[in-house]
């Protein structure tokens, strides 16, 4: 087994040299994390009552993406995956914003199109992924190459799973990356599980981490449950793709707790005693004994914070369960910039029924041919 | 004016378009320093540097997934994928990524991009260097789907699918590339995607072709009015996706009987399309069933080409049999 990166030991003690923060920024962090883990579980309650279809936890995951998006500025891009939502949150993505892309519902920016969990942020360079394992490796490589082309100063961070380590996707996107010397940064996110295959069933290889040597390019490998290190190790990664020494793979090697989704039985798969072994090596708990240790933190702090946090998060959803529906309309729109006139026609055929049965909203009429 | 074959106006295409926008890329497999295996890309890295017409590594799915991330982000890709046929490592791309990322991001994201690339048969390429898969893309929302058949219009529809704010797969007749020549204007000028071009008026039977098909198609109809005096309208469909559906039916109705000619296929070839369109929008108009004239429902041979393309007898024969209907 290849060694982890690591500033904090399991126990929460300092093992190696903690990024240059504040202690309200540190802070700042724990505070970034429990919001990931308070909405994981506002989202499983709202999914198991049947108000949203489908959540895609970070449970576990919270150290690898606060730890991995905190050397971001605005300007740079994060190509995510299922998971990263909470990241997009922790860089402005608004909460009302994140809630209602969980409903599908008409406050969505992406008009209720994507099927629940798949986030997006323009403001902060946050696109969705498609749902197709690994495709946004290349898009995030191909972005990469026109900011270096324009001469702009961004980094692109592209996120994606041990499962998509296996994929074409990867392969193409570190392989031009580095022969195109961009300045891109790889995240692989090793949580153990792609659905119910194991992450030694992905590669034969010793670790994902040594693929990169065979892209001539440097591959790390971080303690994932260690947001220091985390955030180490990609901001670290992103400075030499800023100053123009091309991309790095980062692997952050930690643990899904939970189910692959709401729909998914991991008992089925997977023994309790691994679960509890990661259970033991919690990124909250971790990063929270060491703030205590610290003195950033006292006991019963984190208690008040998830608190606050739930609060938030429970004003947002009341909120968003009152969004009206999607307008018919938006069926046949943003296909192309226009509606096409095949398009306008099928609406229009669609509609006159919909009219005559009643489910058609004012607004909702024909298009002009 | 200059008097250009279709792959010098696809050249000139390029270079008009790299020469008014900057932000007009050009990239695949050995279309730098090389200039393209049919020299689409000649001089191009000469005049604009490497850092705007490139080689990649050799994945198409590699082209297709950067080529999206780079038009995300502000520049507007041109990708070469060098044969049709080697398109497929790349479809995923193309149909899940390419094609559905204005719709579902809700317009916040979108992919201006164009994909050239040289389709069909004729050059003794046997089955992977001769295919013509426009059915497969012009069953995807969201893609466009352009066929030039002539220089003048190579470089018009070129330029036009550049400007696109949506990706547009641009499918290059190669047994055109160097049989055809014609006048084609200096500079820029565009020919809007989405319209038909009348290649010949007639009122006794209506021919659809597009690309490689509609020089065959013209010697078939002059043929068709020399020996028995039947009159074709032939109509270049140029764009497959989104098709003027209007003007396909309006030319169906001046005639009341139709022929579509097409290399790929024939079964859920294009020409089903047109044909349903037909039935379903203009039946009361037609004298005769529509009769289709395609390639076979095989993959594509190699020393029996000649035989599997449509050829001029083979549309004579369609267009004999329609007007005897």
């Amino acid at each position: 087994m290849t060694a982890s990166l690591q500033i904090l030991s399991p126990a929460g003690e300092l093992v190696g040299e903690v990024p240059k923060h504040s202690d309200e920024e540190l802070l700042a962090l724990l505070v970034h994390m429990l919001r990931i883990r308070c909405l994981d579980g506002r989202m499983l309650k709202l999914q198991r009552a049947g108000r949203v279809g489908f959540v895609g936890t970070a449970t576990g995951l919270e150290g690898t993406l606060v730890g991995a998006a905190a050397p971001l500025r605005p300007t740079d891009w994060l190509w995510s995956g299922l998971r990263e939502g909470g990241a997009a949150v922790m860089r402005g993505l608004p909460l009302a914003e994140y809630v209602a892309q969980m409903y599908c519902n008409a406050n969505d920016t992406a008009k209720g199109r994507q099927m629940c969990n798949h986030f997006q942020h323009k403001g902060t360079n946050y696109p969705s992924w498609s749902s197709v394992i690994g495709t946004q490796i290349t898009h995030g490589v191909g972005a990469a190459y026109a900011s270096k082309q324009r001469g702009d100063d961004v980094v692109h961070v592209i996120h994606f799973g041990d499962g998509a380590t296996s994929s074409g996707g990867f392969h193409s996107g570190l392989n031009f990356a580095a022969v195109w010397k961009v300045p891109a940064v790889f995240v692989c996110t090793d949580n153990g599980w792609a659905i119910s295959v194991p992450s030694s069933e992905q590669t034969a290889a010793k670790s994902f981490a040594e693929k990169a040597k065979a892209y001539g390019m440097p591959g790390v490998q971080v303690d994932g449950n260690d947001v220091l290190a985390c955030e180490s190790a990609v901001g670290e990664a992103m400075e030499r793709a800023r100053a123009g020494e091309g991309p790095t793979l980062v692997v952050l090697r930690t643990y899904r707790m939970l189910g692959h989704s709401s729909s998914d039985d991991p008992t089925k798969y997977r023994s309790d005693e691994e679960v509890e072994s990661w259970a033991q090596r919690d990124p909250i708990e971790r990063f929270e004994r060491y703030l205590i240790e610290r003195g950033v933190l006292h006991e019963g702090r984190r208690a008040e914070i998830e608190k606050d946090l739930l609060k938030e998060i429970d004003a947002v959803i009341h909120e968003q369960e009152a969004a009206p529906p999607m307008a018919l309309k938006t069926l046949v729109e943003d296909v192309y910039a226009d509606v096409p006139f095949h398009l306008r026609l099928q609406y229009n055929e669609f509609i006159a029924i919909a009219e005559k049965l009643g489910h058609a909203q004012p607004g909702d009429g024909a298009f002009p041919l | 004016m200059a008097n250009l074959t279709l792959i010098q106006a696809v050249n000139d295409g390029l270079k008009t378009a790299m020469r008014a926008d900057e932000s007009v890329v050009m990239f695949g497999e050995d279309v730098g320093p090389k200039g393209g295996v049919f020299l689409a890309t000649e001089g191009l890295t000469a005049e604009f540097g490497k850092g705007r017409c490139f080689d990649t590594p050799l994945s198409e799915d590699g082209i297709i997934g950067t080529a999206i991330g780079m038009a995300m982000n502000g520049l507007r890709p041109v990708a070469e994928i060098q044969f049709q046929d080697f398109i497929f490592p790349a479809f995923d791309q193309i149909v899940s990524e390419a094609a559905k990322l204005r719709y579902r991001s809700g317009g916040q994201y979108t992919a201006p991009m164009v994909i050239r690339t040289p389709y069909g048969g004729g050059i003794r390429g046997g089955l992977y260097h001769s295919q013509s898969g426009e059915a497969y893309f012009a069953h995807t929302a969201g893609l466009k789907v352009v066929i030039p058949s002539t220089p003048h219009d190579a470089k018009g529809l070129l330029l036009a699918s550049i400007q696109d704010p949506d990706p547009v797969l641009f499918m290059e007749p190669k047994a055109l590339y160097r049989s055809v020549k014609g006048e084609v204007p200096e500079g820029e000028y565009t020919v809007d995607l989405s319209t038909l071009r009348t290649v010949r008026e007639g009122r006794d039977v209506t021919v659809y072709c597009y690309g490689a098909m509609v020089p065959v198609v013209e010697k078939a109809a002059a043929q068709a009015k020399e020996q028995r005096g039947i009159d074709c309208l032939i109509i270049d469909l140029r764009t497959l996706l989104p098709l003027d559906e209007e003007g396909v039916i309006e030319a169906a109705k001046q005639t009341g009987r139709v022929v579509v000619v097409h290399e790929a296929p024939r079964f859920c070839g294009y020409g089903a399309e047109i044909s349903a369109m037909i039935a379903e929008r203009c039946i009361e108009y037609m004298e005769a069933p529509v009769k289709r004239v395609t390639g076979f429902d095989t993959p594509f041979p190699n020393t029996l080409e000649h035989h599997y393309l449509p050829d001029e007898r083979r549309v004579l024969d369609a267009i004999e049999a329609v007007y005897d209907f």
